[in-house]
C-alpha cells in the first residue's frame, strides 16, 4: 500500500465531563489518522467514548475538547469560525445512529436535502431540487419524486437512513462520519446500507470514519481498526492484522465472545466483569480488573501505544523491560 | 419422544385492530401473527427468528398470555391457556416465565432487586417470609449476581448485571418454561456472551426448555436447537438448528443468513442483497408475502400463498419453488 | 484465531459487606443540599413554622387580651408590631394567625392529595367505567371558576352560622374541593403512563395480584411527583384562604389569620397611617408562599432530575 496522504489527524483529542460524581474522561488523549479514501473503524463497547470522538472532530461536543484535528493538513483549532463551519459542513459531514431523529418531522424530505445545498453553495431552488432528486436516486431509492414530496415518518428506517447520507453527500464531503449508522436497522436492511456505503465511497474515493460496536460490520468494510476500552485508544492496525493475530487481552476478547455464524464452540468465550466507572480512575490500565493476564504494572501505570509487529497496542505485556 | 410436547401452538393468528378514524370507514385489521404452528419439546430451545414487524415478540408474549390472540390454540402441557380463567392461569404462571429485551424499562426503579425476587414467591405463597431472603440469595447466585447486591437499587448495575436480575426474577420461581424476548441484544458483545453463556449453564442445570426470541442469526445458531424463521407474521421455514444453517430452503433464509456480517476481513462475501424494504404488516403483499423482495419471484408466487409443508422430515418450508 | 484462550478464572470479587443498604431518599436529599435557593427556602419555612407555632408561648400577651385603651398604638418596645384597633398586640396576632393559616394550607393539600392521589391512581390503573366517571367529576369541577364557588360557599356557610372556630375546618374542605380534581388529573396521566412501562408487563408475567401491583408497583413510582406537586399546592392554598378571609368569608375574626388580619388595609386611615397593621401579615403571606415554590421546586429537581420544566 502506497503512502497516502491523510485527510484526518487527530491529535491527543481529549473530552472530559463535568458530573455531580466527578470528571468523566470520556475521551483520553486519543490520537488517530484517517487517509484518502479509506475507512478508519472505531470499534469499542458502550460508553468507551467513540462516540464523543466522532462528535467531538464535528465540534458538537459541549465541553472543552483539548488536542489538535488536522483536516487535509489546516489546523482546526487556527480556523476562523466562518471557515470552521464550511469545513464541518462541506467537506465533512456525518450520520448518525437514529435516523428519525435527526430529521425534522414537519419538513419533507426533499426540503431538508435541499437545505444544505441551498446554504452551503449558490444553487437557485430550481437547481438545488434538481440535485436533491440525484440524491435521492443515487442512495438507491426508486420513486424519487414521490419520496421527495414525503415526510419523514412515511418512511421506513431503512429508507431514512439513505436519506441521511443522502444529505451527508449533498456537498460533497471528503470524508463521512458515521456514528453507528446500521445498529438501528434490520439486518437485511443493514446489508443494503453497508453496501451503499461502500460503494459510494469507492466511486468518490471518499475517506470514512466508522463508529461501531459490531465486529462483523468493522470486517465488513474497514480498512484500519482503532479500539477504544475506557476513553483510551489500546490498539490500531489494519484489519486484516488486528482479526488475524489481536494483541491486546481486550481485542482478543471481543473476537472471542462474538458468537460466529458457523462455529458452533460449546461454550462462549466472556470477558469477565463489565467496563469500570470512568469517574476517577487511578493510574492503571483501565482493563486491569477484567483481564487474565493482568500484573502489579497494570494495576500502577498506565501502558502507552507501542509498535508491536505491525499494530500498536497499549499493553505491558508487550513491553520488554518488563517482560525481561 | 413419546411424551406430548411441552408448548403446542396450533394455528396461532393474533390481529390488532386500528381504531377506525372518523374518515376511514374500514378498519383494517394488522396481521401481527397470522397462522403459525409449531411444537416446543421438553429441554428444548427454540430460536424464533424474524427482522422488526415479523411478529415475534407478539408470539411470545402470546405463549405466556400477556395478551388475548385472536384465533388457534396455545398448549402448555396438554392444558389450553387461553382458556382458563384468570385464577387457574395465574396458578400456571408459576411455571412459564418471561425475560424481556430491555433491563432498563423492565425493573422497577423503585424497588430494591432483593424486594423484586421474593415477592412473586410470597404472593403466590410458595416461600414463607422468613425463608424468602435465603431463597432469593440463592438465585442471585445461580444467576450470577453476587448476594451483597441484595439491597441495592436497580439503578446501581450495569446493563448485564441487570439482565441477569431479569432472569433472576423469571427464575425465582422455578419455571420450566421461559420465553427470553431478545434478552441480549441490547447488551454490548462481551456481556452478550456472559449472558448466553448462563441461559446454557441455567438449561443444563435445572432442564429448562426456552422460546429464544432474536434477530442475530449467530446467537440463536449458538443455543438453539430447533429454529423457526418468521417473515410479516409468517412462518417461513422451521427445522432443526443444523439443517437451517446447513441447508437452508427458504430465500428468505438464504438471504438472511447471508446479510449477517462475519467477523473475518478474509471472508469478504459477495452476499444476497436482498432489494427493497420490510414491507408494511399492516398491508403485506398478496400471495407469498415475501414475493417483493424475493430474487426467484415466478408468477404462482404473486397470487398463491404458499402452503407450509414439510419438505422432508422435520424440515418445513412455505415456498412454491422448493 | 490459533489460540483460543482458556476461559478466565473467576475474578475475586470485592469484598462488599451485604448491609450496604442504599436508599433512594438519601440521594434525593443529598441533590436537595445542592439546591442553594431551595436550602434558603427551606430554612425560611422552618422558620415560619417555629415562629407560628412555638412563638406564642413566649409572647406575653394572649390573642383575645382587648385592651381597648391600647388599641392604635405603634410598634414600641412593649408592643413590637404595635396593636390593633382593640390594643390586641400585632406579633401575637400574627403568630397565631400563622398557626392557623399555615394549618389550612397543610390540611387542605393533605385531604386533596389523598382524595386526589386515590382517585387518579384508580381511574389511571382500571381505566373503563372507574376512569369515566371520576374524570367526569374532575371535568365538572374543573369548569366551574374556583374564587366565585368558594364565595358561593362561604355565603352558604355564613348563612348556617357555622361557628367561628370551626369554619377553619370547613375552608379546608372546601378548598380540597377544588384543588383534587387536577391532582387526580396528573396521578392519572401519570398512572397510564406508568402501566404501560415493561416493568408492568413484568408485573402481569409473574402474576401478581392487583393489590401488590397498584401498592409496591405503582405507589412508589407516583409519590415523587405526588410530593412535589403536594407541597406547591399548599402555598396555592394558603393563598385562597387569605383571599377568602381578606373579604371575611373564611376564617372570620376574632380567630386570627394573615388573611383577615391584612382586612385592616380596608380602611383608608389605617391603610395610610397604621402600616404596622397590614403589613406584617402581608409579608408574612407573600415569604411564606415563595418559600413554599422554591422549596417544591428545589424538590422537583432533587427527586427527579429528569421531570425539569414539567
Amino acid at each position: 500500500m502506497s503512502e497516502r496522504a491523510s485527510v484526518l489527524e487527530v491529535k491527543h483529542l481529549s473530552a472530559h465531563f463535568e458530573t455531580e460524581q466527578g470528571i468523566v474522561r470520556a475521551v483520553d488523549d486519543v490520537s488517530f489518522s484517517v487517509k484518502e479514501g479509506e475507512t478508519v473503524c472505531v470499534v469499542g463497547e458502550s460508553g468507551c467514548g467513540k462516540s464523543v470522538t466522532a462528535m467531538s472532530v464535528m465540534g458538537l461536543v459541549q465541553t472543552d475538547v483539548k488536542g489538535d484535528l488536522f483536516f487535509k493538513g489546516k489546523n482546526l483549532a487556527e480556523l476562523s469560525r466562518g471557515d470552521l463551519r464550511r469545513v464541518r459542513g462541506n467537506d465533512l459531514a456525518m450520520i448518525f445512529q437514529e435516523p428519525m431523529s435527526s430529521l425534522n418531522p414537519v419538513l419533507t424530505i426533499g426540503e431538508q436535502i435541499m437545505e444544505p445545498l441551498l446554504v452551503h453553495h449558490p444553487y437557485s431552488k430550481k437547481q438545488a431540487r434538481h440535485k436533491a432528486i440525484e440524491l435521492i436516486e443515487l442512495v438507491g431509492i426508486g420513486r424519487a419524486e414521490q419520496i421527495f414530496k414525503s415526510y419523514p415518518h412515511q418512511l421506513s428506517g431503512g429508507m431514512l437512513q439513505r436519506i441521511m447520507i443522502a444529505i451527508a453527500l449533498s456537498c460533497d464531503p471528503d470524508m463521512l462520519i458515521a456514528d453507528e449508522p446500521t445498529t438501528a436497522l434490520d439486518v437485511t436492511i443493514q446489508a443494503q446500507v453497508l453496501d451503499l456505503l461502500r460503494t459510494l465511497q469507492e466511486e468518490r474515493n471518499m475517506s470514512m470514519l466508522l463508529i461501531t460496536h459490531d465486529l462483523g460490520v468493522v470486517a465488513e468494510v474497514a480498512d484500519f481498526v482503532v479500539v477504544m476500552y475506557a476513553g483510551k485508544v489500546i490498539e490500531t492496525g489494519t484489519v486484516h492484522d488486528i482479526f488475524a493475530s489481536p494483541k491486546h487481552p481486550y481485542t482478543k476478547g471481543l473476537l472471542y465472545a462474538k458468537p460466529v455464524l458457523g462455529n458452533r464452540t460449546k461454550k462462549l468465550y466472556t470477558i469477565p466483569g463489565q467496563v469500570p466507572n470512568l469517574v476517577d480512575l487511578t493510574p492503571s490500565c483501565y482493563f486491569h480488573e477484567r483481564c487474565e493476564h493482568a500484573m502489579d504494572i497494570c494495576r500502577e501505570k498506565m501502558p502507552t501505544l507501542k509498535l508491536e509487529d505491525r499494530q500498536h497496542v497499549a499493553c505491558w505485556l508487550y513491553e520488554k523491560e518488563v517482560k525481561g | 419422544m413419546s411424551q406430548s410436547p411441552l408448548i403446542e401452538v396450533k394455528n396461532l393468528k393474533k390481529y390488532f385492530t386500528q381504531k377506525s378514524s372518523l374518515f376511514d370507514r374500514k378498519p383494517s385489521p394488522v396481521k401481527a401473527v397470522d397462522d403459525v404452528t409449531f411444537t416446543i419439546e421438553e429441554g428444548e430451545t427454540f430460536g424464533l427468528v424474524g427482522e422488526s414487524g415479523s411478529g415475534k415478540s407478539t408470539i411470545g408474549k402470546s405463549l405466556i398470555r400477556l395478551h388475548d390472540i385472536s384465533e388457534g390454540t396455545i398448549k402448555y402441557r396438554g392444558i389450553d391457556i387461553h382458556n382458563k380463567s384468570k385464577k387457574e392461569m395465574r396458578s400456571l404462571r408459576t411455571k412459564m416465565q418471561f425475560v424481556f429485551q430491555d433491563p432498563f424499562s423492565s425493573l422497577n426503579p423503585r424497588i430494591r432487586i432483593g424486594d423484586a425476587l421474593a415477592e412473586p414467591l410470597l404472593d403466590h405463597g410458595l416461600v414463607t417470609k422468613d425463608r424468602v431472603r435465603d431463597k432469593v440469595k440463592e438465585v442471585m447466585e445461580i444467576c450470577g449476581l453476587p448476594s451483597y447486591h441484595i439491597d441495592k437499587y436497580p439503578h446501581e448495575f450495569s446493563g448485564g448485571q441487570r439482565q441477569r436480575i431479569g432472569i433472576a426474577r423469571a427464575m425465582v420461581m422455578e419455571p420450566d418454561f421461559i420465553v427470553a424476548d431478545e434478552p441480549v441484544s441490547a447488551l454490548d458483545v462481551s456481556i452478550q456472551a456472559q449472558i448466553i453463556n448462563l441461559f446454557k449453564e441455567l438449561q443444563e442445570k435445572k432442564n429448562m426448555t426456552y422460546l429464544f426470541i432474536s434477530h442475530d442469526l449467530s446467537v440463536v445458531e449458538h443455543l438453539c436447537n430447533k429454529v423457526g424463521v418468521l417473515y410479516l407474521g409468517s412462518m417461513m421455514e422451521l427445522t432443526t438448528r443444523d439443517k437451517l444453517y446447513e441447508n437452508p430452503l427458504h430465500p428468505y433464509t438464504k438471504a438472511l443468513l447471508s446479510a449477517v456480517p462475519i467477523p473475518d476481513p478474509t471472508k469478504r462475501r459477495e452476499r444476497i442483497v436482498l432489494k427493497g424494504d420490510i414491507p408494511n404488516p399492516a398491508n403485506p403483499p398478496k400471495g407469498c408475502k415475501f414475493h417483493t423482495r424475493c430474487p426467484f419471484t415466478e408468477d404462482i408466487c404473486l397470487k398463491v400463498q404458499p402452503l407450509f409443508k414439510e419438505v422432508e422430515k422435520g424440515h418445513y418450508v412455505a415456498c412454491h419453488l422448493v | 484465531m490459533e489460540n483460543i484462550p482458556q476461559i478466565p478464572r473467576q475474578m475475586e470479587p470485592k469484598v462488599e459487606v451485604e448491609g450496604s443498604k442504599s436508599s433512594l431518599w438519601g440521594q434525593v436529599w443529598r441533590r436537595f443540599i445542592k439546591r442553594k435557593m431551595a436550602v434558603v427556602g427551606f430554612l425560611f419555612l422552618t422558620m415560619i413554622f417555629v415562629f407560628s407555632f412555638i412563638g406564642p408561648f413566649f409572647s406575653p400577651y394572649t390573642t383575645m387580651g382587648t385592651n381597648p385603651i391600647n388599641a392604635h398604638q405603634p410598634p414600641s418596645s412593649a408592643h413590637w408590631l404595635g396593636t390593633d384597633h382593640l390594643g390586641r398586640d400585632v406579633l401575637t396576632r400574627l403568630m397565631l394567625a400563622g398557626r392557623i393559616s399555615l394549618t389550612v394550607g397543610l390540611g387542605a393539600m393533605v385531604l386533596s392529595v389523598s382524595i386526589g392521589g386515590i382517585l387518579g391512581i384508580l381511574a389511571g390503573y382500571y381505566r373503563g367505567i372507574v376512569d369515566q366517571i371520576v374524570m367526569r367529576i374532575a371535568d365538572v369541577l374543573m369548569t366551574l371558576p374556583g374564587l366565585p364557588l368558594l364565595f358561593i360557599m362561604a355565603a352558604i356557610m355564613s348563612e348556617w352560622r357555622v361557628p367561628a372556630e370551626h369554619r377553619m375546618y370547613i375552608v379546608m374542605i372546601m378548598l380540597s374541593l377544588i384543588g383534587w380534581p387536577g391532582l387526580a388529573r396528573l396521578i392519572r396521566s401519570q398512572v397510564l403512563s406508568l402501566r404501560e412501562r415493561e416493568f408492568m408487563l413484568a408485573t402481569d408475567a409473574l402474576g401478581l395480584r392487583d393489590r401488590r401491583k397498584l401498592l409496591n408497583h405503582l405507589l412508589p413510582n407516583v409519590v415523587p411527583i405526588l410530593i412535589v406537586t403536594a407541597t406547591l399546592s399548599v402555598g396555592g392554598a394558603i393563598l385562597s384562604e387569605s383571599v377568602l378571609s381578606y373579604f371575611g368569608l373564611g376564617v372570620v375574626p376574632p380567630t386570627a389569620s394573615w388573611g383577615n388580619m391584612i382586612n385592616a388595609a380596608n380602611s383608608l386611615i389605617d391603610f395610610t397611617n397604621r402600616p404596622w397593621l397590614w403589613i406584617p401579615p402581608g409579608v408574612a403571606i407573600f415569604v411564606t408562599v415563595i418559600c413554599i415554590n422554591l422549596l417544591g421546586d428545589g424538590l422537583r429537581d432533587a427527586i427527579d432530575p429528569n421531570m425539569k420544566g414539567r
